[in-house]
């Protein structure tokens, strides 16, 4: 009987090609727009955690000042230092290894091309913490490290921007008024999640940095990776207690520095876009109300025209159960129909979306399957009230309808 | 020995329609008792009462006051599904329009009181062809209503009503679409279903010819039954009186 009765409600539904196509437009584009949002939003939630996890998921920073933002934070912190690092790596058992790292936008000139680029002083230790490896010539030697030479390890679009086609490896290029040999290309990396080019950047030796570029000998951020058998949990507690010996900070008071994690950074971002796809789909999920309130629309006229033939069939032993069932299927089916339309659509689109904006297609079962019941519910919701309009039809008037 | 229990018995049947000022009675203590077996004519002008007799007698109406036995049973007492039982399984509707289902075949709408019942399809179809059959539409089945002439609609309305076997098939005007000729081979058809799958038949006209098919004919005239009896007999009665 109910295989009959969705027989049925197929037939009705293909009798009334074209009315059935703008009914179940609103469903389609409904779920297309869910599907399509949360979708995308699940990718770009994806790329952020492998982004992190490309920058490894045991860094962790140490910045100056106690990382509050807002009124009340305008404490002067006092800045780090070189020494810092090495006390980092030396007393504690947590940490791997630690790398200084000053950064700052320059022109960078080579020959007739110039372009504005970050430029980071740091040391050799800083491509093991972000495991960035080098593709071409060479890191900085020790020598060169501590005696503050000019030398350069750049990105890939610093090469692309400045050396065009020639081999970059071995030429000069001047950063302000400081002539930099480059010894090295850096590996490609790509936009990090924030959208900025990582491999916009120019690598010098932070003494170099330090002493001909700021003319100070301040550390502004320590990179530090945690040992393999320590958490960075772990890792976290152990920098915070040395960091407040070393700057003498009393018990009771605050952290004049913070000491973040990637982890934290992670799920930072990854709320952001939580809450923006949350509120995309919810936007979504309007449209997909107003398609239920269409569908319940189309059936209440699809009762009115077809007062007479449900007066036939209530004449030849319909009960008004059986016409309500056959009424209310029509509009489930007619959802469902209209439900997986815009799942395949919004997948569709989803799939495009992701492509152009270099993210992960990551479609998840469970908001597929949401959306399928979502758009079925409609239809039982949306189509009772019509349905049952049309079970209730007195047979006498109803064959008298014209 | 007592008399068989009539199909149909309407007992004082009254039915009033609207209420206060515009109240009109329709039915005004009707008795009716047709027996199995019987056609059975119901004609009166206009206003008489005989279609809310007819759609009393289908289980499309309920009585204000009085009582409906179908085969003994006080209709009046069952619930509103038992009555669509009661219509498919034991009436069969012939209407004035036809009353086919636009834009589905003769096939499809043969089988739609089968649908209900819940029978399997190839059984469904196996009588529905069947049943079009026997109203001479065998070849048709496949036809919309829109590609069959009236008396060809009205055959597959026949049909449509026979196919579940029912004891009693209720004619509202079934010729009152159509010319003289293809009236006659209506009446013709509801005769031979009367006559040999002695399927009960009540038919409201107002025409004399078709009414003339009867064993009998209940004249009604303001709500009320006026006469009763063969049809010669009711006719010269009426054409004496005026």
């Amino acid at each position: 009987m109910i295989w009959e009765t969705v027989r049925l409600a197929i037939q009705a539904i293909f009798r009334n090609a074209l009315r059935s196509i703008l009914t179940v437009l609103g469903i389609v584009i409904g779920v297309a727009a869910v599907i399509a949002m949360v979708t995308v939003g699940q990718g770009s939630s994806d790329q952020v955690t492998a982004d992190v996890e490309k920058l490894g998921t045991n860094v962790l920073m140490v910045l100056p000042g106690a990382g509050r933002m807002g009124p009340g934070n305008n404490s002067v912190s006092a800045a780090l230092d070189l020494k810092d690092v090495e006390a980092l790596i030396d007393q504690l058992s947590s940490v791997r290894t630690a790398a200084p790292y000053n950064q700052t936008t320059l022109n960078a000139v080579y020959g007739a091309e110039d372009a504005r680029t970050s430029v980071a002083g740091t040391d050799t230790r800083f491509l093991d913490v972000v495991d960035w490896p080098i593709v071409q010539g060479r890191g900085f030697l020790p020598a060169e490290e501590s005696s503050g030479r000019a030398v350069c390890i750049i990105g890939e679009t610093v090469r692309q921007d400045l050396f065009g086609n020639t081999d970059p490896v071995g030429e000069t290029l001047r950063l302000k008024n400081v002539s930099c040999e480059v010894i090295g290309l850096l590996e490609a990396k790509g936009a990090s999640s924030f959208g900025t080019d990582q491999d916009d950047i120019v690598l010098i030796p932070i003494k170099a940095f330090q002493r001909r570029i700021t003319g100070s000998a301040d550390v502004s951020m320590i990179y530090v990776a945690a040992a393999d058998n320590a958490s960075t949990d772990r890792a976290l507690v152990e920098i915070e207690t040395l960091m407040r010996e070393r700057r003498r900070i009393g018990d009771g008071e605050e952290d004049d520095f913070n000491v973040r994690d990637m982890k934290q950074l992670a799920s930072m971002l990854t709320g952001i876009t939580d809450v923006l796809t949350g509120l995309l789909s919810a936007v979504a999920a309007v449209s997909l109300l107003v398609g239920g309130i269409g569908i319940m629309n189309i059936m209440l006229v699809s009762v009115t025209e077809r007062t007479r033939e449900i007066g036939i069939r209530l004449a030849v032993g319909a009960t008004g159960n059986q016409v309500l069932l056959q009424f209310l299927v029509e509009a489930i089916v007619l959802s469902m129909i209209g439900g997986v339309i815009g799942i395949l659509l919004g997948l569709g689109l989803a799939a495009i979306t992701s492509n152009i904006m270099a993210i992960p297609f990551s479609p998840a079962p469970s908001i597929v399957a949401i959306a399928f019941l979502f758009s079925a519910a409609v239809g039982v919701i949306f189509g009772y009230f019509p349905a049952r309009r049309a079970a209730r039809l007195d047979p006498i008037e109803a064959l008298r309808h014209q | 020995m007592a008399a068989p229990t009539p199909v149909i018995e309407l007992r004082d049947v009254t039915k009033v329609y609207g209420h206060g000022e515009a109240e009109v009675c329709a039915m005004d203590g009707v008795n009716i008792s047709i027996a199995s077996g019987e056609f059975v004519a119901i004609m009166g002008p206009s206003g008489s009462g005989k279609s809310t007799a007819m759609n009393m007698i289908g289980c499309l109406d309920s009585p204000t006051s009085g009582e409906y036995l179908f085969n003994g049973v006080q209709v009046g007492k069952l619930t509103q599904d038992q009555h669509a039982l009661l219509r498919r399984n034991y009436l069969g509707f012939v209407f004035q329009g036809f009353n086919l289902l636009a834009r589905t075949s003769a096939l499809e709408n043969v089988e739609l009181p089968m649908i209900y019942k819940g029978m399997p399809a190839a059984e469904r179809r196996k009588r529905a062809r069947e049943a079009l059959a026997k109203v001479g539409l065998a070849g048709r089945e496949s036809h919309d209503p829109s590609e069959l002439s009236g008396g060809q609609q009205q055959r597959a309305a026949i049909a449509r009503a026979l196919v579940g076997d029912p004891q009693v098939i209720l004619a509202d005007e079934p010729t009152g679409n159509l010319d003289t000729k293809l009236s006659i081979e209506i009446m013709e058809l509801l005769k031979k279903l009367n006559e040999r799958d002695h399927i009960t038949i009540v038919m409201v006209t107002h025409e004399e010819e078709m009414a003339a098919y009867a064993h009998r004919v209940i004249w009604m005239v303001d709500g009320k039954v006026e006469s009763t009896g063969t049809p010669d007999e009711v006719f010269k009665r009426g054409k004496q009186s005026a």
